[in-house]
């Protein structure tokens, strides 16, 4: 049995774990909330853009809609978007994304489609370049600044609009958690490039007035509809991020509390049984007189 | 008579007020909105929205950058990636 001073010892790391987790609970919780919050501000701007692009893109329907639109006419090689957070000590959320990862790739493949990565954050870079070494392409690095804002997503939709003008990819899929609460992220595979046109065209009936024109108002609106769920995919790790990261730390604190409330009793038993020994020496000697 | 003139950015929504009349730098030259226009659906240019709060007031200027502008019968929206002030 462990002696009473490395008990001691392990407990005295323990508690100093605990309050490593514990402090990094509450700085998620208190993250979590200015994410959520700028996870709802970002909504606005997305459904309004969502619905001017429903009608217009309605109406700019076949040979001359964009390429951003139509594609590229084929859908032989595919490029997925991965987005996983900076840091770890969020429990299972980079795994997560990761397996859809993995998964929507090898149905991919199993299709006989060319994939390609573009991965942002460093999280699962390891994992994916373990599993697939020869299709990890470019990558986005959101370390480098404190809390990626749309300045990023801009860098990132600009970077991708590059690469689908070059052709080095037909059909693009963005994969990124959604938050739904604190305790689940779901991994989410949307279709990001070419653009999916909205199934409701209904509210197009009103005579709207266009300038320069509806092509060219596309044309704009395509790029910026990219970065706009690009914008809103960072945002949603992000808070996923810190609720994971605070229900991965609950649940470490807790363990911690376990763990040390099972050590201090190793530790007062084996004290008492020490005494008692003492005790019984001292006993037998005072008899052996 | 009100104009429902709403600002929105990707970060947030700027402005969501009744004002008189807003004056958006249109890619085909400025153009201004009061209740009931036509309407209409412009991409805008790197400049100033002016904002008149009343018929008489001098304007509030809001610098935007790279938007479109949309007018239907609630009002007139701005979708800007930038506001600066």
């Amino acid at each position: 049995m462990a002696s009473l001073k490395e008990l001691k010892g392990r407990i005295n790391s323990v508690k100093s774990t605990q309050k490593i987790t514990k402090a990094k609970q509450m700085v998620a919780a208190a993250k979590l909330r200015r994410a959520q919050s700028a996870a709802e501000a970002a909504r606005p701007y997305a459904t309004r853009l969502a619905a001017v692009m429903a009608s217009l893109a309605s109406k700019v329907a076949g040979d001359n809609a964009p390429k951003l639109l139509a594609g590229t006419g084929s859908d032989q090689r595919h490029l997925l978007v991965v987005v996983n957070t900076d840091k770890g000590l969020c429990g299972g959320l980079n795994a997560n994304l990761v397996k859809a990862a993995k998964a929507k790739a090898h149905a991919l493949l199993a299709q006989g489609k060319a994939v390609e990565f573009y991965l942002v954050g460093k999280k699962g870079r390891a994992p994916l370049r373990r599993e697939f070494p020869k299709l990890i392409g470019a990558g986005f690095d959101t370390s480098t600044v404190k809390a990626p804002g749309f300045a990023e997503a801009e860098a990132m939709a600009d970077e991708l609009i590059a690469l689908f003008d070059a052709g080095k990819f037909d059909v693009a899929h963005l994969i990124f958690p959604t938050f739904k609460t604190a305790l689940a992220q779901e991994p989410t595979i949307t279709q990001l490039i070419p653009v999916p046109s909205p199934a409701d065209a209904a509210a197009s009936e009103a005579l709207v007035e266009y300038e320069p024109g509806e092509e060219e108002i596309l044309q704009e609106l395509l790029p910026r509809y990219v970065r706009t769920q690009l914008f809103g995919a960072l945002l949603e790790r992000e808070a996923s991020e810190q609720g994971a990261s605070m229900t991965a730390m609950d649940n470490a604190t807790r363990n911690a509390g376990e763990l040390i409330q099972k050590l201090t009793i190793q530790y007062n038993r084996s004290r008492q049984a020490a005494i008692t020994t003492e005790l019984i020496e001292i006993i037998a000697g005072a008899e052996a007189l | 008579m009100a104009l429902h003139f709403e600002l929105v950015t990707p970060a947030k929504l700027v402005r969501s007020e009744d004002v008189h009349m807003v004056v958006v730098p249109g890619t085909e030259g400025e153009f201004g909105v009061l209740e009931g226009h036509a309407p209409f659906m412009s991409t805008i240019r790197d400049g100033a929205v002016q904002v008149y709060a009343t018929a008489n007031s001098a304007p509030e200027v809001i610098e935007v950058r790279g938007g479109f502008a949309e007018v239907n019968e609630k009002g007139l929206t701005v979708l800007a990636e930038h506001v600066e002030g």
